[in-house]
């Protein structure tokens, strides 16, 4: 009874979980591999690789130029978050306060730049800013500045083109923790005695802050990545892990090297999700 | 008895954004230390009165006072005034220490204070060792009384609840409605409550107001208004009733000759009616006499449709020559004719006169096209 029970379930979960699984282990899993083996090839003197086991690619890792980068990659990338939290907090409270129908037009309106490509859209900030752009010659126009101000090419430009590649990834779990948030827990707060602001730190923050985490996790990892945003309005003055990886892969033509920096920015990843999942962060606000 | 008004509503209007017009000329005075209920059907406007006297609504015109001062300036952190809300709208993220201290740590009280205080609300309201809890570790009947402590414990003058029992099962409804009561007794807090249970409302009230439609129908005793209904709507909306609609014919003194339909009656009011008015007159269903045999004086002739048992009361439905049906109530046990023919009269003085809805209406409109 039990076996035929059994039997007849099997084949059609098969069926249904089969082609995820094959999904998984060729586009996921197999990849992944790869790139851990990968990482501890090496290459011979016409750039191939040379598959024997070596940690050599590891301890490049540890050199000081390198060193440095990861540093600057984390400040740029905890620049980004900060600024996008504190644009998007505002902006998604406004969103999620406002009346259904002017919501749907601010909520498209975040949306709709995100529908053209991205690297394209990078350019355009490279046009807008640069020493002949559209913003320079306004302000020489009006006589607000006598000679071209350099905005590009610093971490500066940098931190902005990611503050606006990644923003929408910061209001989507902003707004919806701020959606959720019961109207009548901030009645109650004043009804006790709270002003503004003893309501926002006490009750409204809290109540959101997995919002904000689920954010920031989403802004801060893809911004260690974006190689061609500091590639295009870094102009090289302010490289992030992603450049590195780019550049093994491309013109240094190390593959190994480049898989073992990919395996140093799987693993920042895989220990923030873990951080975030340990503070009760939940997977799906994360869209996993 | 001279009693001091501490929350007062003067010709209070409320008009949502889109013209929904929700409260319309509210006057009511509240007394310091009594348990006022708003009463009334769902969508009547209840919640937006209470709302304005907490300060989460502006109104549109008209003043609100407590204690004397007008409260249109002030913000609702500065009044003197807490709400006990109907999702309990706990802070889910804190204990239950956390938020029944919340108002006193939002006044800075010291710490020591706030523990001493905060044990004695726990104890108050019997929840003594529930501390460390969150509010989602709580049944619906301990989170209300969670709600309850928040809000007594910054010592409001008036305590405002909108059907704080109402999300609660039958039985621990009653049981709670007693406690709120006792507590009210015991604090000598102003209660203003809102709910659309009757049975509610008069079993735990000092004074309730009626409210339909935006309109405040009356403010009485409970007993008052069952026995003394100074509209139609109060009358069938409170319990259950026989309404017969007529004309005033005559008025000798108190007593005022109606015509019905089905004849002449005469019936008794302090209030003043003119010739010609529309009225009602309201019998309750316990108060309807009636007798087997013709009767000389006043008498309805009508034939029994049917009788139905309810628990302890027996009740007993009888139609008029006009289709017009009459209930009788009696406690179970007393003989009351099965079927056949009955004549159904009542005493002068059970009789209650009141001024018909038409007539208001009427009336309105006389002011509104002939000023
Ligand atoms: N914020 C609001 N905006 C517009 N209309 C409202 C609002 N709140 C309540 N109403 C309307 O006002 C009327 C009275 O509502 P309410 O005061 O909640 O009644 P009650 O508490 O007696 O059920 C209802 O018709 C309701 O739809
Ligand atoms: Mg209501």
């Amino acid at each position: 009874m039990t076996k035929q029970k059994f039997k007849s379930n099997t084949l059609p979960s098969l069926v249904m979980i089969g082609p995820v699984v094959l999904w998984l282990a060729f586009f996921i899993v197999i990849p992944l591999l790869y790139v851990a083996v990968m990482s501890f090839c090496g290459i011979d003197e016409q750039y191939n690789i040379v598959f024997r086991f070596t940690a050599d690619n590891y301890k490049r890792l540890f050199n000081a130029n390198y060193v440095q980068i990861y540093a600057q990659s984390l400040t740029i990338a905890a620049l980004t978050t900060i600024i996008c939290i504190v644009l998007a907090y505002p902006f998604s409270f406004f969103i999620a306060r406002t009346l259904s129908k002017k919501k749907a037009i601010l909520y498209m309106l975040v949306i709709i730049p995100f529908w053209t490509n991205s690297l394209i859209r990078i350019y355009g900030w490279r046009t807008f800013l640069g020493t002949n752009g559209w913003l320079n010659n306004r302000l020489l126009d009006f006589g607000l500045i006598s000679s071209p101000i350099d905005f590009l090419f610093k971490p500066s430009a940098t931190v902005l083109g990611m503050v606006y590649s990644l923003f929408p990834y910061m209001v989507l779990p902003l707004y919806t923790a701020i959606e959720k948030l019961d109207k009548s827990l901030l009645e109650a707060s004043a009804d006790l005695g709270a002003k503004g602001v003893s309501t926002f730190f006490r009750i409204i923050l809290p109540l959101t802050a997995s919002g904000i985490f689920s954010g920031s996790i989403m802004v801060f990892i893809p911004s260690l990545g974006y190689f061609f945003v500091s590639d295009i309005l870094g102009g090289g003055n302010s490289d992030i892990i992603g450049n590195l990886i780019e550049r093994q892969f491309q013109s240094g033509n190390n593959w190994p090297l480049g898989a073992a920096l990919s395996m140093v920015l799987i693993i920042i990843t895989l220990l923030l999700v873990k951080l975030y999942q340990k503070c009760g962060g939940d997977m799906e606000s994360l869209g996993v | 008895m001279d009693k001091k008004v501490i929350v007062s509503l003067k010709n209070v209007n409320k008009i949502y954004d889109g013209g929904n017009h929700v409260v319309k000329n509210l006057d009511l005075d509240v007394y310091e230390g009594e348990f006022l209920t708003l009463l009334g059907s769902s969508g009547c406007g209840k919640t937006t009165t209470l709302r304005m006297i907490a300060g989460f609504e502006e109104v549109t015109s008209g003043t609100i006072t407590v204690e004397g001062e007008s409260i249109a300036e002030k913000e609702p952190y500065e009044r003197n005034v807490n709400t006990v809300f109907q999702s309990y709208a706990l802070f889910p993220h804190m204990t239950i220490y956390d938020n029944i201290a919340y108002g006193l740590k939002m006044k800075k009280t010291d710490k020591k204070e706030i523990a001493k205080r905060v044990s004695e609300m726990l104890d108050l309201v019997q929840l003594g060792g529930f501390e460390n809890r969150y509010p989602s570790q709580l049944s619906g009947g301990q989170k209300q009384r969670v709600a309850i402590a928040r809000a007594l414990i910054n010592q409001p003058r008036v305590l405002l609840l909108d059907e704080p029992l109402g999300a609660l099962d039958l039985k621990l409804r009653k049981q709670m409605q007693l406690e709120l009561k006792r507590l009210q007794r015991k604090l000598n807090i102003t209660f203003i409550y809102v709910t659309h249970d009757q049975e509610e409302a008069l079993s735990m009230s000092d004074r309730v107001a009626i409210m339909n439609n935006g309109i405040l129908e009356q403010v009485d005793i409970p007993e008052k208004i069952y026995e003394e209904p100074q509209t139609q709507f109060v009358a069938t909306f409170i319990g259950e009733t026989n309404i017969f609609e007529g004309c005033v014919n005559s008025i000798k003194g108190k007593d005022i000759d109606i015509m019905l339909e089905t004849g002449y009656v005469t019936a008794r009011s302090e209030n003043t009616f003119n010739q010609n008015d529309m009225v009602v007159i309201s019998i309750r269903p316990e108060r309807i006499k009636y007798s087997e045999q013709p009767k000389t004086g006043f008498a309805l002739k009508g034939i029994i449709k049917e009788q139905v048992y309810v628990g302890s009361v027996l009740k007993t439905i009888i139609v008029l020559p006009n289709g017009h049906e009459i209930k009788i109530e009696r406690l179970a046990g007393q003989k009351i004719p099965v079927s056949g023919d009955v004549y159904v009269y009542w005493d002068i003085d059970d009789a209650k006169l009141i001024q018909s809805e038409s007539n208001r209406i009427f009336n309105a409109l006389n002011n509104i096209m002939f000023t």
